[in-house]
């Protein structure tokens, strides 16, 4: 059998080649792009109120530990009174009594060091009658009798004064909620905030697509599947924008750690970590980002998927009853 | 034949009709919110592999009765059937599957632009779920039919009005659809494209579909010894 040359005056044209099918949504436009640029935005502040209140929380609540794990013994200066035996006879007394951990004595550079802002550097202590304390740890669980110990001291010491700063620890504990409670309200705000945006902006952002709802249910696509094709890809969208918003405020959070590591012991950032207290994330501050970016996500995907099935009940219910439209032009 | 054996063939020839009639409207009529009757007293059938013009002065009522034929609009009386079943009666969930079984070419094409000519015409099989390797093929032979083998790839916006429209004709063929409504299918191409998607439709009915097309082009229908549906005034004449 003899097989017929192909003619080189009728070379075979090329087979066409169809390129990879594309999504049925457009991946890439200007509402789209919007979107995102709306939920990376409210996420970057979603998280950066969710680190700063739960910072906030973290500090007032060292605050009010702190304040309130010490007690002071004040011992006032009187004349021919031996302080250091007096110092040694109350930090002695105050340890007979169950509940207290330590006790050290402020000696006289750690005192002079304390008075420096007001008196100034080089102060010597003979020449002037101050006060001298000793710092008691307590048992925060299990605190000693302060009643008992304040009789015992006055007792025997009549020149000494317990504190032990509950004055402090109550306010403390006042402001420490009501800056929790604040913090938590601006939190419920932003969050509300973000949730309307998102809820909004898909909405708009769906608007641009209306034509393919409607080309999608002619061609007898059913409703289940036009609504998930909408929610991947504005799942696709939100995760994209929610990420970078978190990843964003993830690295704010990171800088200004650095920043305060870095600039340790200096006023600046001493008075920034008593203020806000340690520009840190621990794990929980990942899960935050992460439950943000969560609630995102499922806020556009059913945001989308509501509006995708109401188009489509407005196309069959609505738009195809006469009764309740005016009329379209042939 | 007595009078019962008269009733039993009587019963059977209404039936008979019934199924070879893919759409059955008797008394239909539809007006928009509290205005006028657009179309009264509609009572036709579009029997199975026939074709017929749908014809009549701009404002007569042609694109509502095609939304009727469409599932797309409800009567405001009358009774409409479809596939041997009152549409009054079927709920909302199982009209994509009604759907599948009409196509339809949109006056303004209604080509999705971010997709390429392929992808348009795949669309309505892509939307039932089949994998794209089980229709490729029969894409580009239908591509290939209507004359668009070379611009497989092109987008809408760069296609002629020509391609615009054959485009949209395989998008509402692909599925092999029972019937196919076309609206002013050469309302936007020249005479001679206007034959050759005359043609097409010929070519379609030969292969079993039935077709209804709705123009006001007189020398499109001077072409074709066909039945004519003819729009006036809300009410419909037939000229078979």
């Amino acid at each position: 059998m003899t097989r017929k040359a192909p003619t080189e005056t009728q070379p075979k044209r090329p087979e066409m080649r169809v390129r990879p099918t594309g999504p049925i949504v457009p991946p890439v436009n200007v509402s789209g792009n919007a979107l995102m640029l709306v939920i990376a935005i409210m996420a970057f502040l979603a998280c950066l109120t969710l680190g700063a209140v739960s910072m906030v929380r973290a500090t007032a609540q060292s605050w009010q530990s702190q304040i309130s794990r010490e007690i002071t013994i004040q011992i006032k200066p009187e004349e021919n009174l031996d302080m250091d035996n007096t110092l040694a006879n109350a930090r002695d007394i105050a340890m007979t009594f169950a509940g207290t951990k330590s006790a050290e004595i402020v000696d006289r550079a750690a005192t002079a060091r304390l008075l420096e802002p007001w008196l100034g550097p080089g102060l010597n202590l003979d020449d002037l009658p101050v006060p001298r304390l000793i710092v008691i740890t307590i048992d925060e669980t299990a605190p000693p009798d302060f009643g008992a110990m304040r009789a015992s001291l006055s007792e025997s010491i009549p020149q000494a004064i317990l504190d032990d700063h509950r004055t402090w620890v109550d306010r403390l504990i006042a402001m420490a909620q009501t800056t929790a409670l604040i913090g938590t309200g601006v939190l419920v705000l932003v969050f509300s905030a973000m949730v309307l945006t998102v809820i909004f902006a898909t909405r708009g952002a769906l608007s641009g697509n209306r034509h393919i709802v409607e080309v999608l249910h002619f061609v007898g696509a059913e409703t289940n599947f036009v609504a998930s094709e909408f929610q991947k890809h504005f799942l696709k969208i939100s995760f994209k924008g929610s990420a970078a918003g978190g990843a964003l405020a993830a690295l704010f959070f990171f800088i200004a750690n650095m920043w305060q590591r870095r600039s340790m012991a200096t006023p600046e950032s001493d008075q920034a970590t008593a203020l806000f207290g340690a520009f840190q994330m621990g794990y929980t501050g990942y899960l935050g980002i992460f439950a943000t970016m969560i609630i995102i996500g499922v806020l556009t995907t059913l945001t989308a998927r509501f509006t995708v099935m109401r188009t489509i009940y407005e196309i069959d219910l609505i738009r195809s009853d006469p009764a309740r439209t005016d009329g379209q032009p042939d | 034949m007595d009078r019962r054996a008269f009733h039993v063939v009587k019963r059977h020839s209404q039936r008979s009709n019934r199924i070879v009639a893919l759409i059955h409207f008797e008394n239909v009529g539809l007006r928009y919110g509290m205005g006028p009757e657009i179309l009264r007293d509609l009572t036709f059938d579009i029997p199975r592999k026939s074709f017929q013009f749908l014809t009549g002065p701009s404002g007569a009522g042609k694109t509502t009765l095609l939304r009727l034929l469409f599932l797309s609009l409800q009567p405001t009386r009358g009774l409409i059937r479809m596939f041997d079943r009152d549409i009054a009666s079927i709920s909302r969930t199982e009209f994509p599957m009604l759907r599948r079984r009409v196509g339809i070419v949109f006056q303004d094409f209604r080509l999705l632009d971010h997709l390429t000519t392929y992808e348009n015409v795949a669309l309505p099989l892509r939307v039932r779920g089949k994998d794209e390797s089980t229709y490729r093929s029969d894409v580009l032979e239908l591509l290939k039919w209507v004359g668009l083998g070379e611009r497989l790839n092109v987008l809408p916006p760069v296609l002629s009005g020509g391609e615009k429209q054959r485009a949209a004709i395989a998008r509402a063929l692909i599925d092999r659809p029972e019937i196919l409504l076309a609206d002013e299918p050469t309302g936007n191409v020249d005479p001679p494209m206007a034959r050759r998607l005359l043609n097409l439709f010929l070519e379609l009915n030969r292969l079993g579909t039935a077709v209804i097309i709705a123009t006001h082009d007189l020398s499109l229908m001077d072409q074709v010894e066909a039945r004519r549906m003819i729009l006036s005034q809300g009410r419909l004449d037939i000229y078979d």
